[in-house]
């Protein structure tokens, strides 16, 4: 049996380097890692199999439901080659899958020599896992290529044998088959990663340098930090420093996960595990960042370490006014647990008391908003996204804005947006189509290649406030689902772009502000007034809906004044419900939010924010 | 004949729930039952032995409140019509023997024009009934087709001569607009033909569509729609100008009557009188209490021949309610709400409402807050921006 007894394992702080070999795989959402990884945990024997829950390695309800992963985990796992028969150590360091962790995985990738690219041999390489792959050959990593899924019926391992070949550049018989659900091949992809996967490298008496590839708050432990040592020793009870931020801290425990944490004597050059400092917000403890010793300190960071950048701001309000404080300790929660997230109280004349939250992409702000939702209870409406707008007013002065109502009024000089360059993988009977979206998104055409027969990459440059707003939703649908998108951000752009503002009977409805390309001002007017109209309830005036550019109105609707609302009868037996029902309305009226004397159901702020209805007339929705 | 009454809590009037209908119309969703739906087909012998049972709360009435005067009694349903003379007649009889009732009161049975015969109409006369209210609806085919009525229009006008020619003082008919399928041309049809009838009281209500009718399956399924809720407001005000023309005023916002012909049951509701209603499902009021009974007509008397109170649910009403009520009815009434009776910030939201053409000037300087026509129409409105 390959599998050795933990037991009789080579043991944390003793392990020589050569013994290690560290990996990621590197995968497309349901193509399979987690129960891949699953798998690798049975048969290494670090799981029993009794004690096998499905996929072991993603703890939160949420990533468990969408089937992705969002927070990184390190499991040891000792493994005997049946190739040479010595003892190893394998290091499986699980990165997140999704397009806005693109620093985070570029960290995980950063504490590995090799990766296992994982392609699900039924569906073919995915864009997010290209670009991930590219990130991987950039960090000279060893790349194994496995094709997955191979009992599938639909399984076509060697048409994507010969995609993988010539992504990776090897030989299509190179592509390892294996099968996560059946345990086929798994074996022999522990071996090859003994085999292929070069042994870390570092001076063992230098000072110590370690990597935090990941960083996650515990509600029993505070932060449990993720590090792969690179040089030195970290041991127990010492005394560390973050390089970046310069924080020390007491090391209260260090050890290994396999896949339950368990202390140990400390970690060695190549080895990987967890530390603990009793910090309690994980931004004391950034992903990137290098931890040293403090009485020993390195003189160098290890490279590569930047601050998260929210990239895309929405509003989130609580739709109930007193759940405010509630929205606010739930926000403090979850930023101990997630150093990207930022937000700072805001008011909205239309929406009440909120906060405006920034988030490093579209993902990243859905999981937010669930989490408050479902794990705090919360009602949320979160205003339309937008992206961040550096403005030049006319006396030379500098504003950011990440709230569009907060657009300066006139007076701008000029304006820059952030600019992604987006990758798209489809099959390639619908180039066409993702062509006049993108063109439609103010996008560039930047090459497109043939990654095999009918399978196609397009690369394009597109300002993000395009891709904020239902880019997704609109490829997805257009291409039947077929195709995968990745964007990454490649700076900013200047742009002609104007803010409309929504009059409701003349007063500006702040949330529904927006900034857009001139060429785009009227059809978003007219889209979003059209909208309105149909939302808002009549009142017993009439109501005019507005679409404005500064002074100048753009697009116009109109409320009628409702004629009738009144009950025909009302004798003995209705006196009782129609009270009750007054009594409702009551209620009903904090839900209700005044703009000026009309009055606005909050379904009718959720409906008219969301981005399901697109802002194209409807066509194409799911 | 409205003569001014004492307004003392001893005044009370009898609202009689007769539960049963031939058959049940399309858009009905009172509390009334088929003689199918008892597992029954004699009508005469379930409306005995149910009539028994009303003289049972009747009696339980007067342990209660016995030495009230009782002003107006009014047989609702269901299909009162459907009683046997004589059982109308031991109801008045038991009402007369233990409470005080007025030689005046206003004692109204609703009739159905298909069922109501002048052998009925005449002994009911006798018997001290001394106003018919008709359920007219249209007088249009095609629409009332859509209520799911079973009568031939020509059956109003008999009926009502008849009822006439027995000697009834006060004759109302009811009417329905807004009906799917109904133009405006139809309901000018309708009314125009009730205003010739020899009546002094026109009801005229708006369909509702409530949940769980055969009406609202026709909607749902497609196959009926309703006409859009503004036509439906110009149906109103055709109908109030018209009716306003032939001498019929507003009285409450969807009642009309000539002079003197006003219904006095219905505003003893409006006012906040006291009020007890027998039988199932009916609601009562009594010095600040309301309740209601048991709905089904078995139940009812199960509990009423062991001597138990049918009620089935109750409510005090706090402060509160008693002013949201107090609005909220009285604002529907010609007579409306006296200014001071209102806060200044409701002073403040009427003002406006007054500004909109909304509530009368002409009544406002003499501190009544009066709807308009197109007041009216928006009453409920009015109602939530006053009291919410």
């Amino acid at each position: 049996m390959p599998a050795i007894p933990l037991a009789k394992a080579p043991q944390p702080a003793h392990t020589n380097p050569e013994q290690i070999r560290n990996f990621c795989i590197i995968a497309h959402i349901d193509h399979g890692k987690s129960t891949l990884a699953d798998r690798m945990l049975g048969i290494t024997g670090v799981v029993e199999a009794r004690n096998m829950r499905e996929q072991y390695l993603d703890r939160m309800d949420i990533e468990r439901e969408r089937g992705i992963t969002i927070k990184s985990q390190a499991v040891r796992l000792p493994w005997r080659s049946g190739i040479d028969g010595k003892d190893y150590i394998l290091n499986m360091i699980d990165t997140p899958g999704h397009v806005d962790f693109t620093y985070e995985v570029s960290r995980s990738l950063a504490a590995c020599e090799g990766a296992i690219l994982l392609v699900d041999c039924a569906q073919g390489i995915e864009a997010q896992t290209l670009a991930n792959l590219y990130l991987a050959m950039e960090n000279d990593l060893t790349i194994i290529p496995v094709l997955n899924k191979i009992d599938l019926p639909a399984a076509q391992p060697e048409k994507f044998a010969i995609e993988l070949s010539k992504l990776v550049g090897c030989q299509p018989s190179d592509c390892l088959r294996v099968s996560g659900k059946t345990g086929d091949g798994v074996t022999e992809l522990l071996d090859q990663i003994v085999a292929q996967i070069p042994a870390p490298k570092g001076s063992p008496d230098a000072p110590a340098r370690a990597l935090i590839f990941d960083s996650v708050y515990d509600t029993y432990r505070g932060v449990v930090t993720y590090v792969r040592v690179f040089d030195g020793k970290l041991s127990p009870r010492e005394q560390i420093q973050m390089i970046s931020t310069g924080v020390k801290h007491e090391l209260l425990d260090i050890g290994v996960i396999s896949p339950e944490p368990v202390s140990s004597s400390g970690l060695g050059v190549g080895e990987v595990g967890y530390l603990i400092t009793g910090v309690k917000d994980v931004r004391q403890s950034r992903v990137g960042d290098t931890v040293t010793s403090y009485q020993n300190p390195a003189k160098e960071a290890l490279s590569g370490y930047k601050d998260p950048k929210p990239m895309v701001f929405s509003g989130l309000y609580p739709i109930d006014g007193d759940d405010y404080p509630m929205l606010r300790d739930a926000l403090d929660k979850l930023q101990l647990n997630d150093a990207a997230l930022v937000y700072e109280p805001e008011t909205s004349a239309a929406l009440g008391f909120g906060f405006r939250c920034g988030f490093l992409g579209l993902l990243h702000m859905e999981i937010v908003r669930e989490r408050l939702e479902r794990e705090f209870n919360l009602s949320l409406i979160s205003t339309a996204p937008n992206v961040v707008y550096r403005v030049y007013l006319d006396d030379g002065k500098e504003k950011i804005v990440t709230n569009p109502s907060e657009y300066p009024n006139g007076k701008v000089e000029k304006v820059f947006e952030p600019i992604i360059k987006a990758t798209i993988l489809s099959p390639s009977e619908f180039i066409g189509t993702i062509m006049d979206l993108c063109q439609s998104r103010r996008g560039v055409l930047g090459g497109m290649d043939y990654l095999s027969e009918d399978r196609v990459e397009i690369r394009y440059t597109l300002p993000l406030a395009e891709i904020v707003f239902d880019f997704f939703d609109q490829l997805k649908s257009r291409t039947k689902g077929y195709a995968s998108l990745d964007y990454e951000p490649i700076g900013e752009a200047e742009g002609d772009l104007v803010k409309v503002d929504i009059l409701l009977q003349g007063d500006t409805v702040d949330a529904f502000s927006s900034i857009v390309h001139r060429e785009k001002a009227y059809p978003y007017g007219v889209m979003m007034t059209g909208k309105l109209r149909e939302l808002i309830p009549r009142q017993q005036f009439e109501v005019p809906i507005q679409a404005a550019i500064g002074a100048k109105i753009i697009a116009r609707e109109n409320i009628r004044a409702i004629r009738k609302d009144v009950l025909a009868k009302c004798y003995g037996g209705d006196i009782t419900r129609k009270r009750k029902l007054l009594e409702k309305q009551k209620e009903g009226k904090k839900r209700m939010k005044m703009v000026g004397r009309v009055e606005v159901p909050q379904e009718a702020f959720i409906a008219a924010l969301s981005t399901n209805t697109d802002g194209e007339g409807g066509k194409g929705k799911k | 004949m409205a003569k001014e009454r004492s307004n003392g809590s001893a005044n009370l009037s009898f609202y009689i729930h007769v539960p049963y209908c031939v058959k049940r119309c399309g858009y009905c969703d009172f509390n009334t039952y088929t003689p199918g739906e008892l597992n029954s087909s004699n009508l005469i012998q379930i409306t005995n032995t149910y009539i028994d049972s009303a003289l049972g709360e009747i009696e339980q009435a007067a342990k209660k409140l016995g030495n009230s005067q009782v002003e107006t009694i009014f047989f609702g349903g269901g299909t009162p019509s459907l009683l046997p003379a004589e059982e109308v007649g031991r109801v008045i009889t038991r009402i007369s023997n233990l409470f005080d009732l007025d030689p005046n009161a206003e004692i109204t049975l609703e009739a159905n024009p298909d069922t109501v015969t002048k052998p009925f109409l005449d002994s009911i006369r006798k018997l001290g009934v001394n106003r018919i209210s008709m359920g007219m609806q249209s007088a249009v085919p095609h629409v009332l087709k859509a209520l799911d009525r079973t009568h031939n229009p020509e059956n109003v006008v008999t009926s009502c001569e008849l009822a006439k020619g027995a000697g009834f003082e006060h004759l109302s008919v009811d009417l329905i607009y807004g009906v799917p399928g109904e133009s405006i041309d139809d309901w000018k049809t309708s009314f125009e033909s009730a205003m010739e009838l020899p009546i002094n009281h026109i009801s005229a209500y708006a369909l509702i569509v409530e949940a769980g009718t055969k009406l609202a399956a026709q909607i749902k399924r497609g196959e009926l729609t309703m006409p859009p809720e503004d036509e439906t407001a110009e149906k109103y005000l055709l109908f109030d100008a018209a009716a306003t023309s032939k001498g019929f005023d507003w009285y409450e916002l969807s009642n009309w009557a000539k002079p003197g012909a006003e219904s006095l049951h219905n505003k003893a509701y409006w006012n906040g009188n006291s009020w007890w209603g027998v039988g199932p499902g009916a609601h009562s009021f009594v010095n600040g209490r309301r309740w209601w009974n048991v709905k089904h007509p078995v139940k009812y008397q199960e509990l009423i021949q062991q001597n138990k109170s049918p009620e089935q649910d109750s409510e005090v009403l706090t402060m509160e309610n008693i002013k949201d009520e107090f609005v909220m009815l009285r604002i529907r009434t010609r007579d409306g709400i006296q200014l001071d009776k209102l806060s200044d910030k409701q002073l403040e939201v009427a003002n406006q409402f007054k500004n909109s053409g909304h509530i009368e000037s002409s009544t406002w300087s003499d501190s009544r807050l009066v709807l308009t026509a197109t007041g009216r129409l928006i009453a409920d409105r009015i109602v939530r921006e006053l009291l919410v």
